[in-house]
């Protein structure tokens, strides 16, 4: 039997039908994994509960606390306290929810808690091939093992814990193509900032975007989970890539990976994940890896960066009114100036985590710069796992050893500066390098500014206090 | 939800393209775990100062922003995250319908499902109300006629939008979308049957 060639999305989209499209309606999505965290999972129970209803499939469902957690140090009996009274009623809320429905929660500071886009793939849950959503944006992340997974609303939490299922109409898809091979000391963050900064960031609205491509093909499974991780960046709601060995050798051996007979069919099956020859994409953009730099933000919205050899760009250089008006705006809030470098400018924080870069790799990157090297004076350096796991993996690696010797704070898991509704938050016009995903007005402090940049870009800002090209410190 | 009436409204200008759900309502007021009072958050960095006074410069504190129900921003509105809190904000200020030439997918999504319409604007059209509130802020009107997918502009001329013909169904309608997933149940349950489940988070902890 023959068949016309179809893109990975809609291979993906296909298997989870329950029903399809119609003129009047749209599709019915079948929705196989469901990630749950504290802040937008309230008021989805509170409407289960109105209408009497149960969490159709606990067993497809996880919970973790992430966002409003603090990350300051445990106490003497191994607690992390908790001392913003609101945090702590959603905390609590979210014991309760998942207690009265029966969902498994991952509670704060117990050894899986962590980021909710760092858990599932952490313990095999993330699998190629799957439908996944999550009451965040970054469930885009999850794309990077083949899987289509996308941020939903909280109205749309209570839709899958009540059906496990979505109404969707069908997206649009755009291949993002990278061709070449990344030169040292610049890395998968670089390539997404490049991407975003080239389509803008409402470039990629109504599309999932699957990423291609030789430098793409190249990348460790976590390099690519920051590629898809910041699909949204660009305004698409999901970002995949095919699954290969890479993928294969990630998952093996994990909590909930498939074993013996079932892992073997499981292969077999995730290998045919991938885009015929000949399917066709809506939308094509391709960027050449071998010419890229290291990328930084210089305004408030990821789409404007730049090489971090560059300049800001001027208003001349706009096209038209509104962007004019946009970066006018932007470069007041960060107090900078047109045409001016980056390089060399005095920064008081750098943040090392978020559900973009806290996983072992990223870590290990940074580790590497902060070797038997100081962090400069007057600079705070947050260093945050995005797990209790990986929390646990790099102090057996001895990578938390080096964050502090080289005066940087070694953190408990959790989203932490990437957010800042959790204590850790940036003052009134402080400047910081952060390898988060997001340099919206006040995203990580009201006044704070933003740029954000690969790991081993934060860690050579944090050494030299100013922010830095890291291929200076490497070479 | 309630069912949809059509409406004349003034409206309020936030020039600004790009306006991010952290400027909609910005993270810390998100530790709540019900929808009461976040109307008072909506553009609170902008809306007020480091001491919690109203920025007098800002549009939703002049005189006239009091009773707007009907905001027009610039392009690509309600970009970011997925927080649904951004459309139970605007609701809460008064909100009905957002005007702009480009809506972020899942804000345009949250938005429909707690009936706030994303109304998707030409350029000129959104030049032309710019510049007709510049005339005398806050005093002219657009109406909204979702039946017929229409607003009508202060100068008496109607343009059409676009909607999803199903999330119009469910804002005329007073219908949640609950309902029409709950009724197909039965296939549901068929699905599950000739498939088995991919994952078991039970037993992790
Ligand atoms: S780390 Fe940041 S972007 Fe990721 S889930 Fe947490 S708050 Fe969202």
């Amino acid at each position: 039997m023959s068949s016309a060639p179809q893109t990975l999305f809609e291979k993906i989209w296909n298997r989870h039908m329950v029903r399809p499209e119609t003129p009047l309606t749209p599709a019915i999505l079948y929705i196989d994994l469901h990630l749950v965290h504290e802040v937008t999972s309230p008021q989805a129970f509170s409407e289960l509960r109105q209408r009497g209803l149960n969490v159709r499939r606990p067993e497809q469902t996880i919970a973790t606390m992430d966002h409003s957690t603090p990350t300051t140090p445990r106490d003497a009996n191994g607690i992390i306290p908790v001392q913003d009274v609101q945090a702590q009623a959603q905390l609590t809320q979210l014991e309760t929810n998942c207690r009265d429905f029966g969902i498994p929660l991952f509670a704060l500071g117990t050894e899986n808690q962590g980021i909710v886009h760092v858990i599932g793939p952490e313990q095999g849950l993330t699998q190629p091939g799957m439908t996944i959503v999550c009451g965040d944006s970054h469930t885009s992340t999850h794309g990077a093992f083949g899987a289509l997974a996308f941020g939903i609303g909280t109205s749309e939490v209570g839709h899958v814990l009540a059906t496990q299922c979505l109404l969707q109409s069908k997206p649009k898809t755009m291949e993002i193509r990278v061709n070449g091979r990344l030169t040292p000391g610049v890395s998968a963050k670089d390539i997404i900032l490049a991407i975003i900064a080239k389509i803008g960031v409402g470039g990629g609205t109504g599309y999932v975007v699957e990423y291609t491509g030789e430098a793409i093909r190249a990348l460790s499974m976590e390099e690519r989970m920051t590629i898809c991780n910041m699909s949204i960046e660009g305004g698409a709601r999901a970002g995949l890539i095919a699954p290969d060995d890479v993928t294969f050798n990630y998952i093996k051996g994990r909590p909930r990976a498939p074993q013996g007979a079932d892992w073997d069919a499981a292969v077999a099956d995730w290998s045919t994940l991938k885009t015929d020859p000949g399917a066709k994409y809506d939308a094509v953009v391709e960027l050449d890896a071998n010419t890229l730099v290291p990328m930084i933000t210089y305004g408030t919205n990821p789409g404007m960066g730049m090489a971090i050899t560059a300049t800001v760009p001027t208003v001349s250089d706009m096209h038209d009114d509104q962007s004019k008006a946009g970066l006018e705006k932007a470069l007041k809030y960060m107090d900078l100036q047109q045409g001016q470098s980056l390089l060399g400018k005095k920064v008081d924080v750098v943040f090392i985590g978020s559900c973009t870069n806290s996983r072992i790799s990223d870590l290990r990157l940074a580790a590497e710069v902060f070797k038997n090297r100081k962090v400069a004076d007057g600079v705070r350096v947050m260093v945050v796992p995005g797990s209790q796991q990986v929390k646990k993996q790099a102090e057996q690696e001895g990578l938390a050893d080096i964050f502090r010797q080289a005066g940087a704070e070694w953190r408990e898991a959790g989203c932490s500066m990437c957010i800042a509704m959790n204590g850790d938050q940036l003052s009134p016009g402080q400047y910081a390098v952060s390898t988060s995903n997001r340099n919206f007005e006040g995203r990580q402090g009201k006044g704070g500014r933003t740029f954000l940049a690969s790991p081993l870009t934060a860690a050579a800002s944090a050494i030299k206090g100013v922010v830095s090209d890291p291929r200076e410190i490497l070479s | 939800m309630d069912k949809f009436v059509p409406y004349q409204a003034r409206y309020a200008v936030l020039p600004v393209e790009n306006v991010d759900t952290d400027q909609i309502i910005p993270a810390r007021f998100l530790k709540t775990t019900n929808k009461a009072g976040l109307g008072d958050s909506l553009f609170a960095d902008w809306r007020y100062d480091n001491d919690g006074n109203p920025n007098p410069d800002f549009v939703l504190n002049q005189p006239f922003a009091k009773g707007v129900e009907v905001l027009v921003a610039g392009n690509n509105f309600g970009c970011g995250s997925s927080r649904e809190h951004a459309p139970w904000a605007l609701q809460g200020f008064g909100f009905k319908a957002v005007l702009s030439t480009y809506f972020a997918d899942i804000f345009q999504n949250n938005a429909l499902k707690n009936g706030v319409l994303p109304i998707v604007i030409p350029e000129n059209v959104y030049n032309y109300l710019v510049e007709e509130d510049a005339k005398n802020p806050g005093h002219a009107t657009v109406s909204v006629d979702l039946e017929n997918q229409s607003i009508t502009l202060p100068d008496g001329e109607s343009i059409n939008f676009p909607i999803e013909p199903f999330a119009k169904y469910c804002v005329l309608n007073g219908v949640d979308q609950l309902g029409f997933l709950a009724s197909a149940d039965a296939d549901v349950s068929q699905f599950e049957t000739a498939r088995a489940p991919r994952v078991n988070t039970m037993g992790l902890i």
